[in-house]
């Protein structure tokens, strides 16, 4: 027999005469937080994380003055003009260790947790983009922000890769005291439009 | 390479010998308690936080009272979406598969994001026998890997070691395994972090072939996921070209929408945080992002053994958040290593013997790890009930031995304390015995208990174990049965 078909055989062997039907309880929904915007912005900013705040037609002006001098990196669709920006043509892992910036949008923004949620599409790019270089600055619509994780988990699409990004890469390994920059970018920029 | 835990000693020896350490007394008094207030602190800002709990443990039940159909329909999932699926009955053949997979590629190393699954089945010291090196790339297990050192912690491996520790380990093992530590590393812990990043990532940047666990599988997706905090986990889940996933059967949810009660409820019960800093999600392949090549291996390894278990089954709920680790009276003094397993605490103590069976002693000494105080079941995220199952699982070891040849002590002090109170004649003949032993050993007795009561110290013999920790109250010079009779009921 199959490992395969031994295991489910044993699975259902000990689950003889259990009953499948669990009633599994709804979740709870946080309580209205009011302002989710300005509830987003103070949890990610909780994580120091950095964030800016600024009108639609402010965004290229304010992104320019966070990358500064860095070589950037940005994904095929940013729709956002960057001075001497690299678009990824599938670098690899090495060609993106020479980037010290990237910039991307989001799919959902999550106030509660103070959340990002990237789902790589072209405005946003493959996983690797956002990973390499030290500095992320990504740039979200007020109007993406929904209030809790459940309201996120509805508007992705499992099917892409997914990114949920609280925060700067961090430990807790050391004495569990949390620590900022590891792997992942030193630092998040998260621009807010709107 | 790190150990593995084998030929451990039971659990009353092992606990003896860590008590004795004052250096690792003081190391998990300090990061317990600073573990336990981030929690208390991020669960109290949630108002429903025990409906939050009442639905996780509902989704995990629910998925496991029909783990059956689910893997099936994951299976599917998965190979529609790309990925091969493997199926692992134990330890060696999980090990087994991820060789082969690895050596398909012409790879003599492996990149590996922290998994309790693959620590369980030992894949490290596994690889190693084929001439694969198994890098560990969370900061903790390496660490670990770097001191030749166990785990002691779910979340948190090197719990027990303290910053000036971890520098020297960084100082003396970095350069013996590829970049050094540099010469002016202090034992800051941002700059103990800066130190594993220079090191890791030329690893991360050429390495073919990455290992993984995942949290949770969903079923009707095929869908992984791997909750993480440095980064080291998008590094092995993005760079390389193959991924190999192992992932216990238990880890499978049946929806997507499952997953909201969870990932709300296991980063601020692990780390004390709203959320963690990085969470993935992948299902099988994606052309041109990411791994090409994903393996999962599915596996059992005690799994259906813990599944068949009425009460046990509950402990398969387990997320492996470790909030049961950080309350615990017992872990915080002795650590994890007295646990003999890369699952310590009191989850562990559960966990091991469901898994496992309770046929050799080390794991038969678990259940009695732990004063019954429940305060692991009160932070528990999915309500497992670790001190019912800890009861259970006691009763479990003493049936193991009720063919023994020679019976322990304590089942010939059971089988007399039955033949005496089955007689009420046998009953009072005890309690005058006792009474008269009551008598003669509070005027030896030294010792007084809170409320004035004379205890009887270190008694000889068998009953040693039991006083050496212990104060037994002096019997009663007088029995209930003997005080009624004189006194009518107390209306004389």
């Amino acid at each position: 027999m199959s490992a395969r078909d031994h295991i489910l055989r044993r699975v259902r062997t000990a689950l003889d005469g259990v009953s499948p039907a669990v009633e599994v309880p709804p979740a709870p929904r946080a309580p209205d937080r009011g302002d989710l915007v300005a509830l987003f912005v103070e949890r990610v900013e909780d994580y120091r994380a950095v964030v800016t705040r600024c009108a639609a037609d402010e965004v290229e002006q304010v992104v320019r003055d966070v990358v500064g001098a860095a070589r950037v990196v940005v994904p095929p669709s940013l729709g956002i003009a960057v001075d001497d920006a690299v678009g990824d043509e599938g670098f690899t892992a090495t060609e993106l260790d020479g980037f010290a910036a990237v910039v991307t949008r989001a799919r959902v923004g999550i106030a509660e947790t103070g959340t990002i949620v990237l789902d790589h599409t072209p405005d946003q790019g493959r996983r690797a983009i956002t990973l390499v270089p030290d500095l992320h600055v990504c740039v979200v619509d007020a109007s993406q922000v929904v209030a809790d994780v459940p309201d996120a988990i509805a508007l992705l699409d499992p099917a892409r890769p997914l990114t949920w990004i609280s925060g700067p890469s961090a430990t807790s390994d050391i004495e569990l005291d949390r620590v900022e920059g590891v792997h992942g970018p030193r630092t998040l920029h998260v621009v807010l439009v709107g | 390479m790190s150990g593995a835990f084998v030929g451990m000693p039971a659990f009353p020896t092992a606990a003896r010998a860590a008590l004795g350490d004052t250096q690792l007394r003081r190391n998990l008094a300090h990061a317990t308690r600073t573990i336990r207030d981030k929690r208390a602190k991020v669960v109290a800002e949630v108002e429903d936080w025990e409906e939050l709990r009442l639905a996780g443990a509902g989704v995990k039940e629910a998925a496991l009272r029909d783990l059956a159909t689910h893997l099936e329909t994951l299976e599917a999932s998965l190979v529609g979406a790309g990925a091969t699926v493997h199926w692992a009955r134990d330890a060696a053949e999980a090990c087994a598969i991820v060789a082969e997979v690895t050596k398909a590629h012409g790879a003599d190393e492996v990149v590996k994001v922290k998994s309790m699954a693959t620590a369980e089945i030992g894949l490290n010291e596994a690889l190693e026998a084929e001439g694969i090196a198994a890098w560990e790339t969370d900061l903790a297990e390496l660490i670990v890997q770097l001191g030749d050192d166990l785990p002691s912690h779910i979340l948190v491996p090197a719990i027990h070691r303290n910053r000036a520790e971890i520098r020297e380990v960084f100082r003396r093992r970095m350069g013996d395994v590829g970049r050094p530590a540099p010469d002016d590393l202090t034992d800051e812990p941002a700059v103990l972090a800066g130190a594993a990043r220079e090191h890791l990532r030329e690893k991360f940047l050429r390495a073919k072939v990455a290992i993984s666990g995942a949290n949770f599988a969903v079923a009707d997706t095929g869908t992984l996921v791997v909750v993480e905090s440095e980064g080291n986990g998008r590094m092995c889940l993005t760079l390389p070209e193959v991924l190999i996933s192992v992932v216990g059967i238990e880890k499978v949810v049946a929806t997507w929408a499952d997953l909201d009660p969870l990932l709300r409820l296991l980063p601020r019960s692990s780390t004390g945080e709203r959320m963690n800093p990085y969470t993935s999600t992948w299902s099988g392949v994606t052309p041109g992002d990411g791994p090409q090549e994903v393996h999962v291996v599915l596996l059992d390894n005690g799994r259906t053994r813990a599944l068949a278990d009425d009460v046990g089954r509950q402990a398969l709920r387990c997320i492996r958040c470790s909030a049961c680790l950080n309350v615990c009276p017992v872990y915080e003094r002795v650590g994890g290593h007295a646990y003999g397993s890369v699952y310590p605490g009191p989850i562990g103590a559960i966990l091991n013997p469901l898994l496992h069976g309770v046929s050799d002693e080390q794991t038969a000494s678990l259940p009695y790890a732990s004063s019954l105080c429940g305060a692991c079941f009160e932070v528990c995220p999915v309500r497992i009930d670790i001190p019912s199952v800890l009861v259970d699982q006691r009763a479990a070891v003493v049936d193991s031995h009720r063919g023994d040849r020679v019976p322990k002590p304590e089942a010939l002090a059971m089988r007399a304390a039955a033949w005496t109170f089955s007689d009420s004649r046998r009953l009072a003949w005890a309690e005058r015995a006792s009474g008269l032993a009551g008598r003669v050993i509070s005027r030896l007795s030294r010792t007084t208990l809170p409320g004035g009561r004379a205890a009887a110290g270190r008694l000889p013999g068998p009953a040693a174990g039991w006083t050496g920790a212990r104060d037994l109250p002096v019997p009663p010079e007088e029995s209930f049965r003997e005080w009624w009779a004189r006194t009518d009921g107390g209306r004389k």
